[in-house]
C-alpha cells in the first residue's frame, strides 16, 4: 500500500469542509451554493415554466432540464466557455439523479431549468453540482419527494477513500486512481447516480459505497442547515 | 376600491390561514416527518408515510387542527381558476390578446370576453405592454383562459408595476386587507394585488408610490416574521418622523 | 417578464424631474464592491457586485504564436458569457450578439489604452509570447452588464501573478503561481455606459432603467497625467436605435471626465 496518508492530512472516512447556501442569485426562482473544500458549485433554478418548442412538452409531467458547465479558469487548464462531452454527459446524468426526487406531475407540458455552473473546480465537481441543485430546486418550491445529497469516493491505490481532491484523481502508482461518484436519497439512502472509473474489485466497492453512505448523511446534515436558515431573498 | 375587494373575498376563502402571524411555524424540508399521528391529514406540499406526514416541499409547516400544509416561501406562480391576476400584453391577435402572467402556460384574453370591445383595431383596446387586470375562468395545459368582463377588470393606467413572490401575497393583502389598507392609507394610493405576484400602485406622485413600493417590499422581507402589523405600523411612523 | 408601459412611462415622469426610483440621481453609480481572487485555479479572479447586477471575470495565462503583424507582442482573446441562469433573458446556445458586443468593447479599451505592455509578454520574437485569456460570465442581470464586465476585467488583469513557466520545455506549470503579476501599467481603462431616456442622460442603469433607455452610448476611459484633461477616452460605441443630440455627446464626454474620475477612486480604494 503505497497511499496511506492523504495528501492534505484527513482520514480515509473524513470530508472536507463543506459550506452551503440558499438564495444566491437574486432573478432566480431557486439558487443555492454547496462547496467541498476548494470545489464550488452554483445551481440555479428556473420554473416551472412555458416550454419551448411544444413537440418537447410531456402532457403527463413537466420535464426537468439540466445544464451543467464549468466557468473557463474554474480549471488549472483553461475550459473553452461552451459545452463539452464531459458537461453534456454530466448534465444527463445529474437530470437522471434530479429526477428521481422531483415531482413535476402538477406542471404538464411545462419545463423546470436547472443551471449548475462550477465556479472553482477541485474534483468532485459534479457531486457538488447535485447538492446545490438539490437545494436550489428546494428553495424554488419545487415538489420533492426527499432531498438527495452526493459525494466522490474512491480508492488510492488500495486504500479507500471518501471525497477524493484533484491531486488524488491523479494518482498513478500502484493501483492508480477509481473514482466514484454517487448520489444517494437523503431518507430513503437508495442510489440514484452511480459512475465510476479505475480498477477495484467487487467487496471494495461494496465496502466504499457504504462509506459514501455515511458521508451523504453528513452532506445532508449541511444541506438541511441551509435550507433552515432564514434569511429572505 | 372595488377592485381590491375582489381579491379579498379570493383571500379570505382560501388562504386566511397563511396569514395567521402569531402563530410559530418550522421549516418544513422534503422528505421530512412534519408530525406523527394517523389523526392528521395530509393537505398541500405535505403526504403520508406511514404514521407519519412528510413534507413534499419546502416551505413552512402549518398545521390547523388536523390539516398539515407546507406554505411555500417562493417558487414560480401556479394559476387556479377565479384567480385575480395583473399580467402583461405580449401579442394581439386577430381575436384577442396573448399575455404573459409570470405562469407556466401561456394565457390568452379573447376580444368575447372585453366587454369594452366594440369593434376596430384591437390595439386600441389593448396593446403590448400594457397591464391588465384579468381573471382566470380556466387553466389547462394547453393555455389559460382569461375574461376581463366583470367590473373592476380590464386596463391599468397610470401607477407603476411592482414584482413580489406570489406566495406573499395573502402576507400583503392581511387579514381582511388589513396590511394593504394600511399601505393604501398610509401613502394615499390605489393599489390591485394580482394573485400572481404582480402589483399596480397609483398615487399622485411618483415619491408615494415608491413609498408604498418599499411598505410592500418590507413586509416581503419580513412576512415569516410575528407580529408584522405591528412592524409595519412603527415603520410607517418613523417615516413621517424622519 | 418585460417591462411594463405604464412603468416605463414613470420611469420617464421621474427623470424629468432628475429623479430614479432607487433615490439616485441621473450621474449616481449604485454601490459597487469588488471581490479578488474568488476563483483559485485562475491565474486572476475578480468578482463585481454593482447593486444587484453580479459579474466575474477570470484570467488564464497560455502560450502562443504572436501575430504576424505583432510578433513581439503578447496577445489578448477577451470573452464574455451572459449565462442563462443570470437571468430568464438569456437562452442557452452560441454566445448572443450582446455578449459579442460587451466583450469587444471591454478588449478594445484595454487593448488601446495600453494597460497591458504586450511586449513584456514577448517570450521569442516571432515564435512564442505569453497569451492572455480573459473570461467574463454574468451571475446577475439587475442592468449596466457591460460596466460592471469592464471592471471585473480589470480587477482580475491586476490581480493575476504569472504561473511558472519552463522555457526550454515550453511547459506552464498551471497551479504553481509565482509573484509576479502581469506587465500592467498605470493606465486603467474604465467603461461607462451613457442611456438616453427622453430628453435626460443617465448612467448605471437597473435593468428597468435600461429596458426604458432608447440610446446608448458606452466610452472607456484612462487616466493620462500629460494630458490636460487627465484622461483620454480610449473606445466607445454607441448602441440602439434611437439618436443622441450632438449637443447630448458633448455633455456626455464632459460627465465621462468627471464621472471616471470617480468611478477610479471608488475602485482604487477597494484594490488596496
Amino acid at each position: 500500500m503505497t497511499y496511506t496518508k492523504r495528501y492534505d492530512g484527513r482520514k480515509h472516512d473524513e470530508m472536507r469542509q463543506m459550506e452551503a447556501k440558499i438564495n444566491v442569485v437574486k432573478n432566480a426562482d431557486g439558487s443555492a451554493m454547496f462547496k467541498f473544500g476548494d470545489t464550488i458549485a452554483l445551481a440555479v433554478v428556473y420554473g416551472p415554466k412555458i416550454l419551448h418548442p411544444q413537440h418537447m412538452q410531456n402532457p403527463r409531467k413537466g420535464i426537468l432540464r439540466v445544464n451543467y458547465d464549468m466557468l473557463s479558469f474554474s480549471v488549472p487548464e483553461r475550459k473553452k466557455p461552451g459545452p463539452s462531452r464531459r458537461s453534456q454527459e454530466v448534465s444527463k446524468v445529474t437530470e437522471w439523479a434530479l429526477n428521481s426526487v422531483v415531482d413535476l406531475e402538477s406542471y404538464p407540458n411545462t419545463v423546470v431549468d436547472v443551471h449548475i455552473m462550477i465556479l472553482q473546480a477541485n474534483a468532485g465537481t459534479r457531486c457538488a453540482g447535485i447538492n446545490a441543485a438539490a437545494l436550489a430546486l428546494a428553495s424554488a418550491g419545487i415538489p420533492m419527494k426527499e432531498m438527495i445529497s452526493a459525494v466522490a469516493v474512491g480508492k488510492i491505490d488500495e486504500t479507500l477513500i471518501v471525497d477524493l481532491i484533484k491531486e488524488e484523481e491523479d494518482y498513478e502508482d500502484g493501483e492508480g486512481a477509481t473514482d466514484i461518484p454517487i448520489a444517494f436519497l437523503a431518507k430513503s439512502g437508495e442510489v440514484a447516480l452511480f459512475q465510476l472509473d479505475g480498477r477495484i474489485t467487487p467487496a471494495e466497492l461494496k465496502e466504499v459505497v457504504k462509506i459514501g453512505r455515511k458521508a451523504c448523511k453528513e452532506i445532508y446534515e449541511v444541506q438541511k442547515k441551509a435550507l433552515k436558515h432564514m434569511e429572505e431573498k | 376600491m372595488f377592485r381590491e375587494q375582489e381579491n379579498n373575498e379570493i383571500i379570505e376563502e382560501s388562504d386566511s390561514i397563511q396569514i395567521d402571524e402569531h402563530k410559530k411555524r418550522e421549516i418544513a424540508i422534503p422528505g421530512e416527518k412534519i408530525v406523527s399521528g394517523k389523526d392528521f391529514l395530509p393537505g398541500d406540499g405535505a403526504r403520508r408515510e406511514g404514521e407519519d406526514i412528510v413534507a413534499s416541499k419546502y416551505g413552512l409547516a402549518d398545521i390547523s387542527g388536523r390539516l398539515v400544509k407546507v406554505i411555500p416561501l417562493s417558487g414560480a406562480y401556479i394559476p387556479r381558476p377565479g384567480n385575480v391576476v395583473i399580467g402583461r400584453v405580449t401579442d394581439v391577435t386577430f381575436n384577442g390578446w396573448l399575455m404573459d402572467l409570470k405562469a407556466p402556460y401561456s394565457s390568452f384574453l379573447p376580444v368575447s370576453e372585453v366587454s369594452r370591445f366594440v369593434k376596430g383595431d384591437l390595439t386600441e383596446y389593448y396593446d403590448i405592454g400594457d397591464m391588465i387586470v384579468v381573471k382566470i375562468d380556466n387553466v389547462k395545459s394547453k393555455g389559460i383562459d382569461l375574461t376581463a368582463k366583470l367590473r373592476g377588470l380590464g386596463k391599468l393606467e397610470r401607477g407603476m408595476i411592482v414584482f413580489i413572490n406570489s406566495n406573499k401575497v395573502p402576507r400583503v393583502i392581511g387579514r381582511e386587507g388589513s396590511m394593504i389598507n394600511l399601505i393604501k392609507q398610509e401613502t394615499n394610493c390605489d393599489i390591485v394585488v394580482g394573485q400572481n405576484g404582480i402589483v399596480w400602485i397609483k398615487g399622485e406622485k411618483v415619491e408615494d408610490e415608491l413609498k408604498a413600493k418599499d411598505a410592500i417590499l418590507f413586509v416581503v422581507s419580513k412576512s415569516y416574521v410575528e407580529g408584522l402589523t405591528e412592524k409595519v405600523e412603527k415603520y410607517f411612523r418613523e417615516k413621517r418622523n424622519s | 417578464m418585460e417591462i411594463s408601459n405604464v412603468t416605463k412611462k414613470r420611469i420617464k415622469e421621474y427623470l424629468a424631474e432628475d429623479k430614479r426610483f432607487d433615490g439616485r440621481k441621473p450621474f449616481d453609480f449604485r454601490d459597487i464592491k469588488i471581490e479578488f481572487g474568488v476563483s483559485k485555479n485562475a491565474e486572476g479572479s475578480a468578482k463585481v457586485t454593482m447593486g444587484n447586477t453580479v459579474v466575474v471575470a477570470g484570467v488564464k495565462i497560455e502560450t502562443a504564436e504572436p501575430y504576424t503583424d505583432h510578433e513581439e507582442e503578447g496577445t489578448l482573446i477577451t470573452t464574455a458569457e451572459l449565462l442563462p441562469l443570470s437571468s430568464p433573458r438569456f437562452e442557452s446556445g452560441p454566445p448572443s450578439i450582446e455578449s459579442i458586443e460587451l466583450a469587444r468593447i471591454i478588449d478594445r479599451g484595454i487593448r488601446e489604452s495600453g494597460f497591458i505592455d504586450f511586449h513584456k509578454l514577448c517570450i521569442k520574437k516571432g515564435e512564442k509570447v505569453f497569451g492572455i485569456l480573459l473570461d467574463i460570465f454574468s451571475l446577475n442581470d439587475d442592468g449596466n452588464l457591460l460596466d460592471a464586465a469592464g471592471i471585473a476585467a480589470i480587477s482580475a488583469l491586476k490581480v493575476a501573478k504569472m504561473p511558472k513557466y519552463d522555457e526550454k520545455e515550453d511547459v506552464i506549470s498551471y497551479g504553481e503561481f509565482t509573484s509576479k503579476g502581469l506587465p500592467i501599467t498605470e493606465k486603467t481603462p474604465l467603461a461607462m455606459t451613457f442611456h438616453k431616456i427622453g430628453n435626460k442622460i443617465i448612467i448605471d442603469p437597473t435593468r428597468e432603467e435600461e429596458e426604458t433607455s432608447e440610446a446608448r452610448i458606452t466610452l472607456a476611459l484612462f487616466k493620462n497625467k500629460d494630458k490636460k484633461d487627465g484622461v483620454m477616452i480610449t473606445a466607445s460605441q454607441k448602441g440602439n436605435d434611437a439618436t443622441f443630440k450632438i449637443e447630448e455627446l458633448e455633455e456626455i464626454f464632459e460627465k465621462a471626465k468627471e464621472k471616471f474620475k470617480e468611478l477610479n477612486e471608488t475602485i482604487e480604494e477597494q484594490v488596496k
